[in-house]
């Protein structure tokens, strides 16, 4: 899985991007504001109920949100010893709505959209020498390699695992570091050899 | 910029990514305490790439974060990540790269290992708590104190990803990776 994009096109993918990442910044703004633990649990409600008209694998998706539990649970405790249950009720459920407000927007979003619709926000940035071409093609780039130095390093694991019959050291993550940077020159060097740096 | 520094770049946060990806890694001088290695890649960046590449690898990583690939550990994601209480660390570690590349060409020691250790521990770990402490402070309505005490249980293993960071580079070698050879 390479994105964190819903598998099936639902309502919520033919609003434009542009239009859900307005939304988002409003109800953040708006729910910052908000104090009451009622008023944040009636947003949580809305924003839950938007998941279920997504369908299931949007519900599923809930399930990421679990490593966040600890520091919730630690968070809630803190505040209810400080002030009180309504005060520790209201932070957590502020949490918690913004968290799943943006992961609705993020879920419904192409990749690709996202960054149209960012786009104009970049422009400014140009001045101070990023283009929007190379930073596509730093994007595209970071897409690619994940996977491809992951197996790079299940491969040295698998090894390193026939060779000691041990669990993988910290002392495999040299030659991997290594070999990651001699890669990055060997495609720097292949991109700049198709006349990739001269297309201005 | 060169199309080599792009690459270098790109490949680095490529690397953070990969980095979250790993289940677990035993560290042999604490033999068993688990650790999601994404801080390890931001210290590397910056001891790699020095402050400037550093720092853009990270923001790189970050960027395609918020574009909605799962890349943090856990499989995280999208705009969601820069709602939640841990935001500023994530924006700290930009500049937490920036501080370790930095520390790492002008801390006047003689040590490769002695110089790559206090920069990870100073860019890596107190630069990245500058950011993350405060925001969780704000996001989740406690007083710093408090903040400082919820946000230190990362502590013990920071500080180990520092200590790994700075054996990791020593074992590199020194010339090359910071400039063009």
């Amino acid at each position: 899985m390479l994105a964190a994009t819903l598998g099936s096109r639902t309502w919520l993918h033919r609003v434009p991007a542009g239009w859900k990442l307005l939304a988002l910044a409003l109800c953040s703004v708006f729910f910052f504001q908000v104090t009451a633990w009622w008023g944040l649990a009636a947003g949580l409600a809305g924003v839950l109920a938007l998941y279920a008209s997504l369908g299931r694998a949007a519900v599923k998706r809930l399930a990421l949100l679990a490593p966040l539990a600890p520091l919730l649970v630690g968070i809630a405790l803190l505040q209810y010893l400080a002030a009180d249950a309504a005060t520790a009720a209201s932070v957590v459920l502020r949490l918690l709505l913004l968290v799943l407000a943006a992961d609705l927007v993020s879920m419904t979003t192409p990749m690709l959209a996202m960054m149209d619709a960012i786009a104009p926000l970049l422009r400014p940035l140009a001045r101070l020498g990023l283009d929007a071409r190379r930073l596509g093609l730093a994007v595209a780039l970071v897409v690619r390699f994940v996977p491809t130095l992951f197996e790079d390093w299940r491969r040295r694991e698998e090894a390193w695992r026939a060779r000691t019959g041990r669990r993988p050291s910290i002392r495999l993550l040299v030659p991997w570091v290594h070999d990651l940077i001699r890669l990055a020159d060997h495609v720097g060097d292949a991109l700049d050899a198709r006349g990739f740096s001269s297309r201005k | 910029m060169e199309t080599r520094n792009l690459v270098r770049i790109a490949l680095l946060a490529a690397f953070i990514a990969a980095l979250g990806l790993l289940p677990r890694l035993d560290l042999p001088i604490a033999a068993g305490v688990p650790i999601t290695a994404q801080t390890l890649g931001v210290m590397l960046a910056g001891l790699l790439l020095g402050a400037r590449n550093g720092a853009l690898a990270v923001g790189l990583f970050l960027f395609v974060v918020a574009l909605g690939a799962p890349f943090l550990s856990g499989g995280r994601g999208g705009v969601g990540v820069f709602f939640g209480p841990t935001a500023g660390y994530l924006v700290g570690w930009v500049f937490g790269a920036f501080a370790t590349g930095w520390l790492m060409g002008a801390l006047p020691l003689q040590s490769r290992l002695a110089r790559a250790l206090i920069a990870s521990l100073v860019g890596g770990v107190l630069v990245i708590y500058a950011f993350g402490i405060p925001y969780l402070a704000f996001a989740a309505r406690l007083d710093l104190w408090k903040a400082l005490v919820a946000g230190s249980v990362f502590l013990p293993g920071d500080v180990l990803k520092a200590v790994a960071a700075a054996l990791l580079i020593r074992s590199l070698p020194e010339k090359g990776y910071s400039q063009r050879p």
